[in-house]
């Protein structure tokens, strides 16, 4: 019986969200996907009706800029996690001693664990005004004025926004990524490899030619996973985007807000709204949230399930 | 072309240097990877300590939080008592719903196995967000139930969070004990249930001892569902299941690092670095479990 609760739980969190959801899911209308003003409306005023729903009156809900930093910095992390987790699965399972190795896998470990309220502290307190103040403004004056590299010109802030966030959720997902590609690297048989050595292959042709091609789709597989990680990740952004409603970030380094930011930070906001139609509102933004994520990690688990298993932060497999 | 020499472009094939030149760099990337991988690890940890032990006192775990100063007791004794509640409401069903899994499922009449339903259901909550739970939780348990911000509500999230855990590490933990094993129970007359309680499980304890301490090392790092289910209190945690709010560890850091006091940011800090401390401990003790586990195994994992 005991088996039955995860499923159990997916379809009470399914139903409870809809059923939550949908009153505001028909106020809000189509609007909702592609508007960009959140207001919640004069809560201590006049009450509106709209189709049978009581709101405040002038509340308009437009949760575009949020869906749109989710998928920016979910896209920046996932630009940075990639490469180096592995180039790190490669210098765990190929160079590097293994007792050496055996202690950097254990960081790894820890850094999957480290809650995320922690990262999310260190990004807005340390690593935040530290690239604003040093880094990004020296890339930010040597990007050429062309198309997409203009993105990374013009005001660089003060720590808090886009780019940042995108680095932090980088690091939450590397663990994933990275000790899954370790694990599938380690999986590669010794032939092949040696194969292409006594071909005369370099270790970065060997890599590129042989060992990642064998695990690909093991890797694409992580990868996907860890986007789904990252659209779902609340506090750190919270804390690091910036945490705005109605703005969607002018360049790579401006302030912004996520989906998942949202819901966390608009919570005291919506227990202000007495027609309780915030929370709706907000029950209508999970429901976009975990449909996204739930395709993400449809898509992983079926690439995954062609390769093998996905890698656990400790001890073992998930 | 020169034959021996640096040069064969003109065969199509990159040159020799270049392809020297293009190998350290990959060398050098991959070290760089991992450096860029372990120096935030160091960092973050050494960051905390460095902000927390300067303005440490020790009064901090011994007195309630006033406003946005005083001390953590009550977090500290909240974040224990979620964590035990979590041990025994995620402990039980994840376990029970791994070994389900790994043993009891058996195989339909297609030679499929079955439970792939419910195992698939297991990975996809894994995936769900979890301040989607907390919402969840928030709306069900918190306003429909009329449970108010309590203990239960917090601790039910929390287990429906991490329950695919426990339950997905007990599976792999029991697929790991030998075939011999329940060959040798079997032949000595054992039944099942008696076989599974005395031999199989209990050979996967470290497994599963492991999945828990992730669970709970997972469960007192979360802050985003417990904002909707536990709400936050600043006396010490009444014996109370509902209509009772209660403090917790990640709310201090999530609310007070971003105060106009020097006070607020000593709290801040304080619940960072005894969160930190809480969240090491149980990693390193599920480490030396697999640590443990593994000596003695047959064959152990490179």
């Amino acid at each position: 019986m005991s088996a039955f609760v995860p499923f159990v739980a997916l379809v009470l969190t399914v139903f409870v969200l809809a059923f939550k959801a949908w009153p505001a899911i028909t106020v809000n209308g189509v609007h909702f996907l592609v508007g960009s003003s959140w207001k919640p409306g004069n809560v201590y005023g006049a009450v509106s009706t709209t189709g049978g729903v009581a709101h405040p009156f002038g509340s308009s809900y437009g949760a575009w800029p949020a869906i749109a930093g989710t998928l920016e910095s979910s896209a920046i992390a996932i630009v940075i996690a990639v490469p180096v987790s592995i180039g790190a699965a490669f210098a765990l399972t190929e160079r590097l001693p293994r007792w050496l190795a055996e202690i950097l896998r254990s960081a790894i470990e820890i850094l999957a664990g480290v809650p995320s309220v922690l990262l999310g502290l260190w990004g807005a307190l340390t690593l935040g005004p530290l690239l604003a103040n040093d880094v990004y403004p020296i890339v930010a004056n040597h990007m050429p004025d062309v198309p997409f590299f203009s993105f990374f010109r013009g005001p660089t802030g003060h720590g808090e926004g886009l780019l940042t966030s995108g680095i932090v959720l980088s690091l939450m997902i590397i663990p994933i990524v990275a000790s899954t590609t370790r694990n599938l690297f380690a999986q590669v048989p010794a032939l092949p490899k040696e194969g292409g050595e006594a071909l005369g292959m370099t270790d970065w042709e060997v890599g590129r030619k042989i060992t990642i091609p064998w695990v690909r789709a093991g890797i694409i597989g992580a990868t996907v996973l860890g986007l789904g990680r990252a659209l779902g990740e609340t506090i750190a952004v919270a804390m690091i985007s910036g945490s705005l409603l109605n703005t969607i970030a002018p360049n790579i380094y401006g302030t912004m807000g996520t989906v998942a930011a949202t819901l966390v930070t608009q919570l005291d906001s919506a227990f202000a709204d007495g027609t309780g139609f915030e929370v709706r509102t907000l029950a209508e933004l999970a429901v976009v949230l975990v449909i996204v994520v739930l395709i993400v990690n449809t898509v992983a688990r079926i690439i995954v399930r062609r390769t093998g298993h996905l890698a656990a932060p400790v001890g073992g497999v998930i | 072309m020169v034959v021996g020499g640096a040069r064969v472009a003109s065969d199509g094939y990159p040159s020799t240097h270049r392809r020297r030149i293009a190998d350290r760099v990959f060398r050098a990337f991959t070290l760089l990877a991992l450096l860029v991988i372990v120096a935030p690890v160091i960092w973050v940890i050494a960051g905390i300590v460095a902000r927390a032990v300067p303005h440490w006192r020790w009064s901090v775990l011994t007195t309630n939080t006033v406003g946005a100063g005083g001390g953590l007791d009550n977090a500290i004794l909240g974040s224990l008592a979620i964590m035990l509640g979590v041990l025994i409401v995620a402990g039980i069903f994840g376990v029970l719903g791994g070994v389900y899994l790994a043993e009891l499922a058996g195989f339909n009449r297609n030679g499929k196995q079955r439970g792939a339903v419910l195992r698939s259901a297991t990975e996809v909550l894994a995936g769900v967000p979890s301040i989607a739970l907390g919402l969840v939780g928030y709306l069900a348990l918190v306003v429909e139930f009329h449970w108010g911000f309590s203990v239960l509500a917090a601790v039910i999230v929390l287990s429906v969070i991490v329950i695919p855990y426990i339950a997905r590490g007990t599976e792999v933990a029991l697929r790991q004990v030998p075939t011999n094993y329940r060959e040798g129970a079997e032949a000595l007359g054992m039944s099942t249930g008696y076989s599974l309680r005395k031999v199989v499980v209990r050979s996967a304890i470290p497994g599963i001892a492991t999945s828990l301490l992730i669970a709970l090392a997972i469960s007192v790092g979360e802050t985003a569902p417990m904002l909707y289910t536990a709400g936050w209190f600043t006396g010490t945690p009444k014996a109370s299941l509902f209509h009772q709010p209660i403090g917790y560890l990640t709310y201090p850091v999530w609310t007070f690092w971003d105060y106009p006091s020097d006070q607020a940011h000593y709290l801040a800090f304080d619940a960072a670095l005894i969160l930190l401390v809480m969240v090491l401990v149980l990693l390193v003790i599920a480490r030396l479990v697999v640590a443990r586990s593994q000596r003695f195994a047959e064959n152990r994992r490179n």
